[in-house]
């Protein structure tokens, strides 16, 4: 152990990284411009390790660890892709599109969706899981978003956004497993939600086309994340 | 509370007890209960009150006694244990205390149930009056703490449960002396102790049973964690659907306050702990410990990644001791007898005993307590009982939904943490379900899949995804419509779901799956393959309705 | 050098797959050399011949006749390919899988018809329960994504495969591509 202060040195994928010390494994990685997939994760916001597609080998440790939610130790020895890692990462994909119904021909996020980008990226040509085909809603009960349970993949982006930036603590979850789907205050229609400031930050978080913006049509929908590192930055480290 | 005045306590209370020259001890808890054990307990009174009786004959409820099969039972001061008792058996069995025993009662206790037994856990349990904290401290109740607190530091008590060689009961097995010292030397501003009481395993009532029977036990081996780790405040998580354990908790905490054994300045030493009940709003997942913690927290009850581990930054990012009810349960006699004392018990990595609820095809169904390392085949044939209907035995399902099905080549492999792992099934919280030829191990299979699928929190991909496809293919081979490459893809996800979800819940949901593909694949091959239930389970509704 | 026999089916799908392959314009003769198109709605054949060496198919599974046709295409071809998203996720087509079949055809046969409302009992074949990808009705050999996939990636694989190797996909296209 070295003491607190001091930087980290270690090894991603063969590579020698030097890291402040409580930083994460994907904070080092991406300095490091070394790929690391993930969903729930996006920078300024907290990490909940939810989504399981940045999970890395760590020399010693007979567990995959999330790289989001790891801090980096002295003399780490990550491998961030192997075969293994890369044939879970693509499962995990297609049990994401197996469980919701994501028809991206005709999303709003077409061509900007990080799962469909995902997919790509992991080489997931086709979906080997039979899909659930679940019957699920649409909330368009607010003026200016949407809000389509079909394309959510409960990365709860939408929830931590609003709680730790915005802090109106809209959004939140209920249900439990595959039950499981994002509310607005008591599971009440968004539109008649009185804690939603309209502030539109969980909508530019959402990582595919479950939350857009109205008159938006198929692949028109770019979200626009520029306020968050902004934010974070103004507010200074938040600990 | 002085040594002295605890000893008072203690000779009081054993003096009262000695002035009834007899006695009738009725279980209470939640088994007998369930089948009128309180009509028993209030006709037993009435009788002896209109016999004039009161001071000769006590009769008080206790605890469980273990054999919850044969309940309601009954036993007198003679050492008879009486089964199957009505409220109009009162009259026979206050005759029976002086005069020949009501022999259609009498249950034999000379049996492999009864004597294969080794109790410290159960110790008191359906001998003490469960809410009277006076027959705790007569059997020698918090004369442990006050050994601890008096007489020991914070390390010797420490040192002493690393020599015992306990390990977490929860089911992990977690060295739990190696576990307090972590909390120990974690430094924060305020630290706590946790019990987890959530018991939610299918077919385990062993937690449940000693919180019932014995609660004192439980606060005792939490303020002696409380003063090990330096803690001040204390939690129970106890699941709603525990009401009479929930009752009886209350009343300990109660009790122990007035005594002046937890609270503020408990035995004038300066040791503060107090004691809370949260209550499980019934979320399985709630069991695991960062779950747990987010539930006290009042938050949604869903686990985080470890590290950091709750020792480290636990209850309000606090360092933080979770320890099962069986762990803190054992805690007192380990203080009391030495380290070394229990550390002879069980085998070489698990030492002491363990509590196990026995439940399924089995003759005798119930709670017992037995030392690490004993057999399977002794647990299922001898104190089991063997299984009932002259039917043969097939498997013995371990650790509910994390655990696995052992089959009967694995029946001479004793029950301790590591050999069970090696077999594919874990200890566990000590659900113990025998089945027979009956059983489909697909169906069981599926029955525990369907349990981790409803029960699984939402949070990490694997699991909430993973368990509703592994469940749909259970489903379709149990319904017969399985293809021959759904067996491949069951494999498939029970690879990723063990080794990508988030908590202990997810990871070890395929073991169900995973140890029938391993014991029982001709049974999956049958379903498959030939379209037939080898043990005539599945699909025989159907076949029913179509001959009708 | 023998052509290669092609074949093109179209199941439940909007075309705009083989509108697609169409788009490969110019680049159609110089395949012309090498494959001959034994079937397809583009041609004249009635009937789905024997011995076809690769098989296009669009579109998802969705009636009986789609699963009749898939099951002889597959026994006919030796290598089948799912082209475009309908016949690789079933798409737009199981848009209507959450909902019962009655329920489909009372909302197009009768809710929504001004004449001769009823659900046609013949010419129309019977829809299956769900829409599904090919790939869960037959084994399928490549998968070409993409809605439609672009004529540049539908000529790249198939002189991938009719040199005789395997297209590398994933990066050229996507679902919804």
């Amino acid at each position: 152990m070295s003491a607190t202060g001091a930087v980290r040195t270690l090894k991603i994928d063969g590579r020698d990284c030097s890291a402040r010390p409580q930083a994460t494994i994907l904070e080092v990685a991406r300095e490091n411009k070394i790929f690391i997939p993930r969903l729930c994760q996006l920078e300024g916001l907290s990490t909940v390790g939810a989504c399981r597609l940045c999970l890395v080998e760590v020399k010693g440790s007979n567990k995959l660890l999330p790289a989001c939610t790891t801090t980096v130790d002295e003399g780490m020895e990550i491998t961030t892709s192997s075969e293994e890692l890369a044939s879970y990462r693509r499962m995990i994909v297609e049990l994401l599109f197996t469980e919701g119904n994501h028809i991206c021909s005709v999303c709003v996020s077409n061509g900007h969706c990080e799962l469909q980008t995902m997919a790509q990226r992991l080489g997931v040509t086709h979906i080997h899981l039979p899909y659930r085909y679940p019957k699920k809603q649409v909330d368009a009960s607010h003026e200016r978003f949407v809000l389509d349970h079909n394309r959510c993949v409960l990365c709860t982006r939408c929830v931590r956004v609003c709680d730790e930036i915005e802090g109106a603590h809209t959004w939140d979850l209920m249900g439990r497993g595959i039950d499981s789907k994002v509310i607005t205050d008591l599971n009440q229609p968004w539109g008649s939600s009185e804690s939603c400031t309209s502030c539109g930050k969980c909508v530019q978080v959402c990582p595919t086309g479950a939350l857009f913006e109205k008159g938006r049509s198929v692949a028109e929908m770019e979200k626009r994340r520029q306020f968050l590192p902004y934010l974070t930055l103004m507010r200074g480290e938040r600990t | 509370m002085t040594p002295e005045e605890l000893e008072d306590i203690a000779q009081r209370e054993r003096e009262t007890q000695r002035e009834f020259p007899q006695r009738v001890n009725v279980c209470v808890a939640a088994g007998c209960l369930s089948c009128q054990s309180d009509a028993v307990k209030e006709a037993l009174v009435k009788e002896a009150a209109s016999r004039g009786l009161g001071d000769q004959c006590q009769v008080k409820g206790v605890g469980c006694m273990g054999l919850c099969s044969e309940g309601p039972l009954v036993s007198i001061s003679t050492g008879h244990l009486y089964q199957h008792v009505s409220a109009r058996d009162a009259g026979a069995i206050l005759d029976s205390l002086q005069g020949s025993l009501v022999e259609q009662l009498l249950c034999p206790t000379d049996t492999p149930f009864f004597q294969r037994q080794k109790k410290i856990v159960l110790e008191n349990s359906g001998t003490i009056d469960p809410e009277r904290i006076e027959e705790y401290i007569a059997c020698q109740g918090y004369h442990a703490l006050v050994k601890a607190l008096t007489e020991m530091t914070p390390q010797q008590v420490i040192a002493e449960i690393t020599t015992s060689g306990l390990r977490g009961r929860g089911g992990a097995g977690y060295p739990t002396g190696l576990k307090w010292s972590t909390v120990a030397k974690a430094v924060g501003t305020q630290k706590f102790v946790i019990c987890n009481a959530d018991e939610g395993d299918p077919g385990a009532f062993m937690d449940r049973s000693v919180l019932e029977s014995d609660p004192h036990r439980v606060l005792e081996g939490m303020l002696i964690a409380a003063y090990a780790v330096g803690a001040s405040q204390g939690y129970i998580y106890v699941r709603a659907e525990y009401p009479l354990a929930i009752a009886r908790l209350k009343t300990a905490i109660r009790q122990a306050e007035r005594l002046g054994l937890l609270g503020a300045n408990i035995c004038g030493t300066g040791f503060n702990l107090h004691i809370e009940l949260r209550l499980g709003a019934g979320a399985f997942v709630c069991g695991e410990e960062t779950a747990l913690i987010a539930s006290i927290e009042g938050r949604r009850g869903t686990p985080r990644p470890r590290p950091p581990y709750p020792a480290m930054e636990g209850l309000v990012g606090q360092p933080t001791l979770i320890n099962n009810v069986e762990t803190y349960a054992n805690v007192p006699p380990i203080l009391r007898n030495g380290g070394a004392w229990y550390a002879q018990i069980g085998t070489e990595q698990s030492k002491g005993t363990k509590v196990f609820a026995l439940a399924g095809r089995v003759r005798n169904t119930g709670l017992v307590e037995v030392p690490m390392g004993i057999s399977l085949r002794e647990m299922v044939f001898e104190i089991g009982g063997g299984i009932p209907d002259g039917k043969e035995f097939k498997a013995v399902q371990t650790g509910g939904p994390s655990g696995g099905c052992l089959p009967r080549e694995t029946l001479d492999m004793p029950v301790e943490y590591e050999s069970l792992a090696r077999a594919g099934s874990i200890m566990g919280s000590g659900g113990m379900i025998v089945m027979d030829e009956t059983s489909c191990m697909v169906d069981v299979a599926k029955y525990f899949m369907d349990f981790c699928m409803t029960e699984s929190c939402g949070k990490c991909i694997p699991c909430r995804v993973g368990t509703y496809q592994m469940h749909r293919i259970l489903s379709a081979i149990t319904d017969m419509s399985a293809a021959a490459q759904d067996l491949k893809l069951l494999e498939e996800l029970c690879d990723l779901v063990k080794h990508t979800s988030l908590c202990g819940l997810g990871q070890s949901a395929p073991n169900p799956v995973l140890s029938t593909l391993k014991y029982f694949l001709e049974e999956y091959q049958a379903h498959v393959h030939e379209h037939k239930c080898p043990a005539g389970a599945c699909g025989v509704k159907m076949l029913e309705k179509v001959d009708a | 050098m023998s052509r290669k026999r092609l074949a093109t089916v179209w199941l439940d799908g909007c075309s705009g797959c083989h509108m697609s392959f169409l788009d490969m314009d110019e680049r159609l003769i110089e395949l012309a050399e090498k494959v001959e198109l034994v079937f397809s709605p583009l041609v004249d054949a009635k009937e789905f011949p024997p011995d076809v060496d690769i098989t296009l198919v669009e579109g998802a599974v969705s009636s009986e006749e789609d699963l009749h046709k898939i099951r002889l295409v597959r026994r006919r071809t030796k290598l089948l390919v799912s082209l475009g998203d309908c016949a690789v996720t079933a798409n737009v087509p199981a848009m209507r899988n959450p909902f019962p079949v009655q329920a489909i055809y009372d909302r197009a046969y009768r809710e929504n018809a001004t004449l001769m409302q009823g659900t046609p009992h013949e010419v129309i074949p019977r829809l299956l329960p769900y829409a599904r990808p090919v790939h869960e009705v037959v084994h399928v050999d490549v998968y070409l994504p993409g809605c439609p996939p672009s004529a540049d990636v539908i000529h790249y694989a198939l002189t991938e495969l009719l040199e005789g190797r395997e297209p590398e996909l994933s990066a050229r296209t996507r679902f919804g591509a």
